[in-house]
């Protein structure tokens, strides 16, 4: 099963091959990567999804919380949170039909043109992982011709603030319930 | 005041109460050479020159192992390192608590491909508990304090410090830190309550249960709590190949070593019990053989300060993290609130009398063949003569399992192997750092003729320094344990086992200035073990050994224990 596990490093020299190499010398897999720093100076937050079943998961959590530098971890699957992704695409969008076409997906999913040029856009959209791989599939047709994704970060979802998101964010909703069942 | 960092480096030495430190110089260490040889008496450090940087590494060791200190090694930037990064990586899988420094090129080099420049730091990530290199001067006191407190904490294993050479030239005014913090290690030292409460119920309810004391527990120091829990509840205790000596072997309760080559009655005791109660021990393949035969019908309560050992071979119905000898406590104390709330403790004697039984149809044995030294006889000799109170470092092989089985281990911390590893080469540069950290006892060091040579040029190291190893080699002229699988499993294809083309091992010993014993026959072993041991001084006592001598019971590698061979 995909497991998104969060940690909270200490963001000094060699830290990202010090995961890395504890993923690989164990035989774990990383399937998507993302490191960047919190309010907190020195502390950065990897986020990695993976997979493998219960006991390689368990395992995965207890041999990276042994790791000197690492402040804490979290498998973010067990409780409920919120995922999001980024992914920026640049894609066909001739004059006419075709840019059309693009445009109204990008309403649909609610992502940006934040490049354009005579025949082509550059797109960003963030969502969970089944909008984003919605939104590439719808794409796909018209012609993508690069992507990158960031992969998915995640924050856990606090009790109280759970109805007020509710009623702010239809949205917000759907997906959250998504999350709760996995 | 204000001093160059190779002089920090040994004034914060000093501060961690290090006495002894095994190295070898270079190029990117000169610095600190050079303050040992002008202060390291005032600070009162001894080092010792070893042969080999590895013997350095074992050295360490075998130092920590005997001792429960942490081990201090110094070797140069490059080959020094790299030769370095084998006795890294057995303190790694064996939890022995060391701090290794390493030369480096100066920090305007790293990365240049400069002379003797290697990313120590990247080499040994994977096999240390924690590395640093250090860029700043001002970091160089904090860093090696935080590296003795990481490496003797919790879970203890290598650390390693990478020295810059500029590092150690430029000048800063010294202080220690007096205290240290790393809020992202906070190993957990206590027991949950609840999960004390429930291991202890499950202890006073088991039929035929079964101790097993791994080398998690002598890290902790809990020997006395380890008995006092096998005493209290009758239980019969085992020790993995680490956890030898953490209960005594003299003990009635005492059931030897189990897996591979454990006794007959210790792996059926674990195959049948009903509560396995691990202490400090890993669940390593060595001794459970095949995972899902492992003691099939039992309950696993797992006592250990590493989370990520526990159900990682084995699921654990009763985990407790913790320190082994904190947890006992614990346990020891709930034990009496169970037994004042009218728990009953039950004497076991059906489940002793069937272990006993076992222990009547297949002890270990060895059958006398006229004059030829059968091995064994060697180990059981040594142990009458030494009254069971030499501190015995092996080598690996063969050797090192008939002294695991035979040579009883009363008191922790007087077994040295290498176990996880499994790293010849071991036994004889370990035994070096035993008998510098306990001078006035006796130290045998028990080595085959092919570990030996891997590291006998430490022959010239305990001349140097005088230092009182005996060693006791084994020498049957094969690479014993491998010819013993190709025998067994190999259809008696010796495929390049035969060492039989060797030094004159005494003649070789004596050539370093060290006296040399040996004996051929079964009717010599007595007398030369005697004289050999009674040597003032360093000394070589080579027994020619029954060449094609097997090792049983043997568990074959992936069966199951309870279809051990037994002759
Ligand atoms: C560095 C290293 N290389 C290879 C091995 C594999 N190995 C395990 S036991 C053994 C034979 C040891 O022979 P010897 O030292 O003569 O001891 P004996 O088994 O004969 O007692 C070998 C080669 C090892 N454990 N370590």
């Amino acid at each position: 099963m995909k497991h998104t596990i969060s940690l909270l490093v200490e963001n000094e020299y060699g830290m990202l091959t010090r995961v890395a190499g504890l993923f690989s010398a164990r035989g774990y897999q990383i399937d998507t990567l993302n490191v960047a720093p919190t309010l907190e100076e020195g502390v950065s937050r990897m986020t990695i999804t993976t997979h493998g079943n219960d006991h390689v998961i368990e395992q995965i959590i207890q041999q990276s919380r042994k790791l000197v530098r690492i402040i804490e971890v979290t498998d973010m699957t067990v409780a409920p949170h919120v995922e999001r992704e980024m992914v920026m695409l640049t894609v066909s969008a001739r004059p006419g039909e075709q840019r059309q076409e693009v445009l109204s997906l990008v309403e649909i999913f609610r992502a940006k043109v934040v490049d354009v040029s005579n025949d082509s856009f550059i797109l960003e959209m963030t969502g969970n992982a089944e909008k984003v791989g919605a939104f590439i599939e719808l794409l796909k047709p018209l012609g993508i011709h690069d992507i990158v994704r960031t992969g998915p970060v995640a924050m856990t979802r606090v009790a109280h603030i759970k109805a007020q998101k509710l009623k702010d964010d239809d949205e917000e909703f759907s997906e959250l319930t998504l999350n709760e069942k996995v | 005041m204000k001093m160059r960092g190779a002089r920090i480096l040994l004034e914060s030495l000093r501060c961690e109460g290090v006495k002894h430190i095994f190295g070898y110089p270079g190029g990117a260490v000169l610095h600190i050479y050079d303050e040992l040889v002008k202060h390291a008496e005032n600070l009162g450090i001894t080092h010792y020159l070893v042969r080999h940087e590895q013997a350095a590494l074992f050295g360490a060791a075998g130092y920590s192992q005997a001792t429960g200190q942490t081990g201090v090694a110094l070797v140069t930037s490059g080959p020094g390192g790299t030769n370095a990064v084998t006795g890294i990586a057995n303190a790694f899988m064996d939890s022995l608590p060391l701090v290794v420094f390493t030369g480096q090129v100066p920090t305007h080099l790293i990365g240049n491909d400069a002379f003797q420049e290697a990313d120590l730091t990247g080499i040994t990530r994977s096999c240390t508990k924690h590395n640093y290199l250090v860029k700043h001067v001002e970091d160089l006191a904090p860093t090696i304090k935080e590296a003795f407190y990481v490496a003797s904490h919790g879970r203890p294993g290598p650390v390693l410090v990478d020295l810059p050479k500029d590092m150690t030239a430029q000048e800063i005014e010294f202080s220690y830190p007096e205290t240290i913090e790393v809020r992202s290690y906070k190993p957990q030292i206590y027991g949950e309550h609840k999960a004390v409460k429930k291991a202890v119920k499950a202890m006073l309810t088991a039929e035929r249960p079964v101790l097993y004391i791994g080398g998690g527990a002598l890290a902790a120091g809990a020997f006395d709590e380890v008995r006092e829990l096998a005493e209290k509840l009758n239980l019969p205790t085992t020790c993995t190949l680490m956890g030898l000596g953490g209960f005594p072997a003299s003990h009635p309760l005492s059931l030897g070593m189990l897996g591979m080559h454990g006794g007959y009655w210790t792996n059926m005791a674990v195959n049948n019990c009903d509560l396995l109660i691990s202490i400090g021990a890993r669940f390593d393949d060595r001794v459970t053989g095949k995972l899902s035969e492992f003691a099939k019908g039992a309950k696993f309560i797992h006592v250990d300060i590493d989370p990520s050992c526990i159900s990682k071979n084995v699921p654990c119905d009763y985990p407790v993290v913790g320190d082994a000898k904190i947890v006992l406590q614990q346990m020891l104390k709930e034990i009496e609130e169970q037994v004042n709330d009218g728990h009953q403790i039950s004497t076991h004697s059906a489940w002793h009398e069937q272990i006993a039984e076992w222990r009547r149809q297949h002890p270990f044995w060895w059958k006398e063949e006229g004059d030829v030294i059968k091995p064994q006889y060697v180990i059981h000799e040594l142990h009458r003569i030494t009254k069971g109170q030499a501190v015995v470092s092996a080598d690996v092989g063969q050797h090192q399992m008939w002294t695991a089985q035979l040579y009883g281990f009363d008191t922790p911390r007087n077994w040295l192997n290498s176990g996880g590893l499994g790293a010849m080469g071991y036994g004889f540069p370990a035994a070096v750092g035993a008998a510098v950290a306990r001078p006035n006892e006796l130290v045998v060091s028990v080595v085959g003729d092919g570990g030996f040579q891997m590291v006998l040029n430490e022959l010239a190291t305990i001349k140097q320094y005088n230092i009182p190893v005996k060693i006791l080699l084994i020498n049957n002229g094969f690479l014993g344990m491998v010819r013993q699988w190709q025998e067994q499993f190999y259809e008696h294809r010796y495929s390049h086992s035969n060492i039989e083309v060797q030094p004159d091992f005494v003649r070789l010993a004596e050539a370093y200035g060290i006296p040399a014993l040996r004996a051929t026959k079964m009717n010599e072993v007595t007398h030369t073990l005697e004289k050999g041991l009674n040597t003032p001084g360093p000394v070589l006592i080579e027994m020619k050994v029954a060449r094609e001598e097997n090792v049983f019971p043997i568990v074959p590698a992936g069966a199951a224990l309870k279809d051990m061979i037994l002759a």
